[in-house]
């Protein structure tokens, strides 16, 4: 009998010490509903790879009049690796719900989806668009901060006032799709390494090819391309590298 | 059921000759297991996987024809290298595979290292040898360090990269937290080149605290540091309201005035009558370059190079204020606060403006009796418990060493000497983040402080924390990029006394020491004409008109003008090129003209300086409305011809410009004398 109980008792310590809590959250429970869902902030961003987003991202619930609404249940989803904490929450009294976002590990554009259940239990939702800087991104990313931003970028800060305005032929910011987008990664680079006369563009934009090495260069196009708004489709039109070549630059 | 069995051993060993067959049978059997095994494994079907999605591709020929079967090895002894891992990712290499969704077969993205030079476990950790999903990606009994999650990534930068480099921007904010926080006050921290992270906070002295501040202030200080000031690194101990008062009983009661005394506020010292004239003041004196305060809005503006001011007057005595703006040297002559040479009024006129930035709710529920000599004893045993005097100078206690864990391979440690704590994943960048996030979450009688860092601050801290490898401190010297360690460089003489007391080098860099705010001035003797240094120094004006920051003007005699002007022309010249080689005279007005032309058309300067204040607008180089007055022409020239030779990292683009050309614009530049930004402010 006695061996028995203590291999019973050995078992059962076995198990209680081996097994792990689950830690599971309960499904919400939603105390109201609302009839949409808006991103009130923190749509947009650029982050980096794997980091957490600089601002949360906040979405609201509103009725069918448009107002905010209290304790409805919203929930986060986006690709596996993206991490949302908390990745479902009841809205608060101004009907918000905030979460801040880890983006996932490869570089490039996030999506992301917060929805929400209405009355009828139809699920309503909306998407939230995010950008990850990879490694090369990010080398454009802080090479742009240094040299290329205070021109490039219209808006001024006490710390960092933008030349934009100083200058008579005005810069494309570099989130620029429309215009960008068009540009050859050959164009690209062309102008960056050899100023804006080499294609025919105006002279305000210095050569940059004696300053910055090639990587650097090939980093600051992969940037461009990165937070381009609309997104750069690969492969598009390349109608400026016939006459790239004709330049022989 | 005895008999069943006997029947079926009769049946395959009854006799010799069943027995014989039977044996060969399982003797096959057993040796087909190990090639079955092989035919199964995981990593074939991986290998079979990726055939079938390249097969389905436009350019399945070529991917075919990098394709290799069997187990592949990157194997660099030297470095510990063995990765298996390219048996299974096999599309690290291939261009056309950057969007498949597959995150094995996916393109590695674009990094400056040759794959089968650097191997994959060198930054990606995990067990290279491994050919299993499971025992390559995630911790096992054997091995306990699995793949380093994707937001630390630069952590593997970082064993061998010891200096800032530009592609791993949280690797170098957690270097720089660690250093700004003083971590390395109490935890060693020896990186692989030899050198050690020296802290950067500059903790002060509290030997003569009581005649500066008060009890009921270092009270409430030590209680939350942060609710004085946001910006503040000192970190919260989570002090009981006892210990808080028994650490301020002694902390006031070891203090010895200073020597020679601080004087008490002169009834005849008089500020200026015009309210504004401190803020006037505070501006002009760009006291805001190094310093923070709230304003009106209750937004922080300002350096962040000495303390937040927002209080001030709540924290610093009125004697204190008038001693320490008159002459810092007196209550500190280590610190990085230039001596102004302030006169008695503008002294008045300036502490008087600090005395009125109070935060009066921070000290206002705070009332301390007398305190008793019990008191002050335990608050001298709390101070060398929690080891104050590690930062601070205290009277009386010695600095104590080695007080805590040193962190020099920190990134390495076996996780069997980690105590974790409920709610921490097993893993050592969890413990060590969650150790820098709250560290009284592993008990209550652990000494570390708390640290008010963002979760972003967190992971940063993390990552330069796991860069502190075994792999850094044994792989071999030759793969290691040092840091960048300052010099100990001081310039000499009258001079150089004069420039300690100034403290140049809290902003400019001179011979590699100093600080990053204000241009180099290594070369500065070779770039300058001496009568407009001493100009510069008697009254700095503007020279780049979008910057806050700014050269102070530090109200100098003619004597000690002509004494730093002296040092600097003679001293910081360059070795590069002769700096008289390029007499003005040499300049012909057709040059001048022509360098008129390349400024304004082929180079487009104007769109970054501006040489005639009526029509440029330039805003990011120095204008160059005075440049004639300013600048050597040979140094232009060469600035010309190659500015990153003459300035590491300044940001005007390298032109390429050919030898006459530059000539040209030398002779333009120089030739701009209309005056400076306030003549031209004037007009």
């Amino acid at each position: 009998m006695k061996p028995v109980l203590i291999a019973v008792c050995a078992v059962t310590l076995l198990m209680s010490g081996c097994s792990r809590k689950s830690k599971q959250p309960g499904p919400l429970q939603a105390t109201a509903t609302g009839a949409g869902i808006v991103e009130s902030s923190g749509g947009k961003q650029i982050g980096y790879a794997g980091m957490l987003l600089d601002q949360p991202v906040v979405v609201q619930v509103n009725d069918a009049s448009g107002s905010a609404v209290a304790g409805a249940a919203v929930y986060f989803s986006g690709p596996s690796d993206v991490g949302f904490a908390p990745a479902a929450a009841l809205t608060d009294s101004s009907g918000q719900v905030t979460t801040t976002v880890a983006l996932g590990r490869q570089g490039g554009r996030y999506k992301l989806t917060a929805s929400t259940r209405d009355a009828s239990g139809k699920k309503v939702e909306i998407q939230i668009d995010e950008i990850a800087l990879g490694y090369q991104q990010t080398v454009g990313a802080q090479l742009n901060a240094q040299y290329c931003v205070r021109c490039h970028d219209p808006e001024s800060t006490p710390q960092r006032v933008s030349n934009m305005d100083n200058l008579s032929v005005k810069p494309h910011s570099l989130t620029e799709g429309d215009t960008l987008n068009k540009m050859s990664d050959a164009d690209l680079i062309a102008i960056i390494s050899h100023g804006g006369a080499a294609l025919n563009k105006s002279p305000l934009m210095p050569p940059w090819g004696y300053t910055l090495s090639k990587s650097d260069i090939a980093a600051l196009v992969a940037y461009i391309r990165a937070v381009a708004d609309p997104p750069y489709e690969a492969g598009g039109l390349v109608y400026a590298q016939k006459w790239v070549g004709k330049l022989r630059l | 059921m005895k008999n069943k069995l006997h029947a079926l051993w009769q049946l395959f060993f009854g006799d010799s000759a069943r027995a014989f067959g039977s044996a060969s049978v399982i003797l096959l059997v057993l040796l087909a297991v190990a090639p079955a095994k092989n035919h199964f494994s995981q990593w074939r079907h991986y290998q079979k996987q990726y055939l079938r999605l390249i097969r389905g591709r436009a350019d399945a020929v070529t991917l075919e024809r990098h394709f290799q079967g069997g187990i592949q090895q990157i194997w660099m002894p030297e470095q510990q290298v063995t990765d298996r891992c390219t048996t299974c990712h096999l599309g690290l290499k291939e261009a056309s595979l950057a969007d498949v969704s597959s995150g094995a077969f996916r393109k590695h993205p674009v990094i400056p290292h040759s794959l089968t030079e650097f191997g994959c476990t060198t930054c990606h950790r995990g067990q290279g040898a491994a050919t299993t999903l499971q025992e390559a990606h995630n911790a096992t009994e054997q091995w306990e360090q699995p793949l380093l999650p994707a937001k630390y990534i630069e952590a593997g930068c970082g064993q061998c990269h010891l200096e800032n480099q530009t592609g791993t921007p949280f690797l170098n904010q957690g270097r720089q937290l660690i250093s700004a926080y003083g971590c390395t006050h109490c935890h060693t921290i020896k990186q692989p080149d030899g050198t050690y992270i020296i802290p950067d906070d500059d903790p002060p002295s509290l030997k003569h605290i009581a005649d500066k501040t008060t009890r009921e202030w270092i009270y409430a200080w030590i209680k939350d540091p942060q609710a004085y000031a946001s910006t503040a690194t000192m970190p919260n101990y989570h002090f009981s309201d006892d210990d808080a008062r028994d650490i301020s009983a002694f902390v006031i009661a070891q203090s010895t005035p200073m020597e020679p005394p601080v004087q008490p506020v002169k009834a005849d010292a008089k500020a200026a009558a015009d309210p504004a004239a401190g803020t006037t003041l505070y501006g002009q004196s760009f006291c805001a370059s190094c310093h923070a305060m709230q304003n009106a809005a209750g937004i922080l503006v300002g350096g962040n190079v000495g303390p937040e001011l927002t209080g001030i007057g709540t924290k610093a005595k009125p004697e204190w204020l008038q001693d320490w703006v008159a002459n810092p040297n007196h209550y500190d002559p280590g610190t990085m606060m230039p001596h102004y040479r302030f006169d008695a009024k503008q002294v008045a006129t300036l502490a008087g403006f600090l005395e009125s930035k109070t935060e009066p709710d921070f000290v206002a529920n705070v009332h301390l009796d007398p305190a008793t000599p019990e008191q002050i004893e335990h608050g001298k045993r709390l101070v060398v418990e929690n080891g104050c005097a590690i930062c601070h100078e205290i009277n009386g206690i010695k600095k104590p060493e080695n007080f805590a864990p040193e962190l020099s391979r920190i990134g390495s440690k076996p996780l069997n000497q980690l105590i974790f704590v409920e709610g921490v994943e097993h893993t050592l960048p969890d413990y060590i983040g969650a150790k820098v996030r709250n560290p009284r979450a592993f008990g209550p009688s652990l000494k570390m402080p708390q640290f008010k860092f963002t979760p972003q601050q967190v992971d940063a801290v993390t990552t330069a924390l796991l860069a502190l490898t075994d792999r850094a401190q044994s792989q071999p010297p030759a793969m290691r990029i040092a840091s960048v360690q300052q010099t100990k460089y001081e310039p000499a003489g009258r001079a150089g006394q004069l420039m300690r007391d100034l403290r140049c080098l809290t902003c400019h860099m001179i011979n590699g020491h100093g600080g990053d705010m204000a241009p180099d001035l290594t070369w500065e003797g070779t770039a300058v004409q001496r009568e407009w240094l001493t100009q510069f120094l008697k009254n700095p004006e503007t020279l780049r008109p979008a910057l806050i920051r700014r050269m102070p003007k530090f109200n100098l005699t003619d004597s000690e003008i002509n004494t730093l002007a002296d040092y600097m022309m003679t001293v910081y010249q360059t070795p590069e090129f002769d700096s008289d080689s390029l007499p003005m005279s040499q300049f012909t007005s057709a040059q001048v003209e022509q360098g008129r032309q390349l400024f304004y058309s082929k180079f487009a300067c104007q769109s970054c300086h501006i040489a005639d204040y009526k029509n440029d607008k330039g805003y990011i180089g120095p204008a160059l409305a005075a440049a004639g007055k300013r600048f050597n022409a040979a140094w232009v020239y060469h600035w010309l011809k190659d500015p990153q030779a003459l300035r590491p990292g300044t940001i005007e683009p390298n032109q390429h410009m050919t030898d006459d050309d530059a000539r040209s614009l030398t002779a333009f530049v120089m030739s701009l004398k209309s005056g400076g930004a306030q003549e031209a402010m004037k007009k």
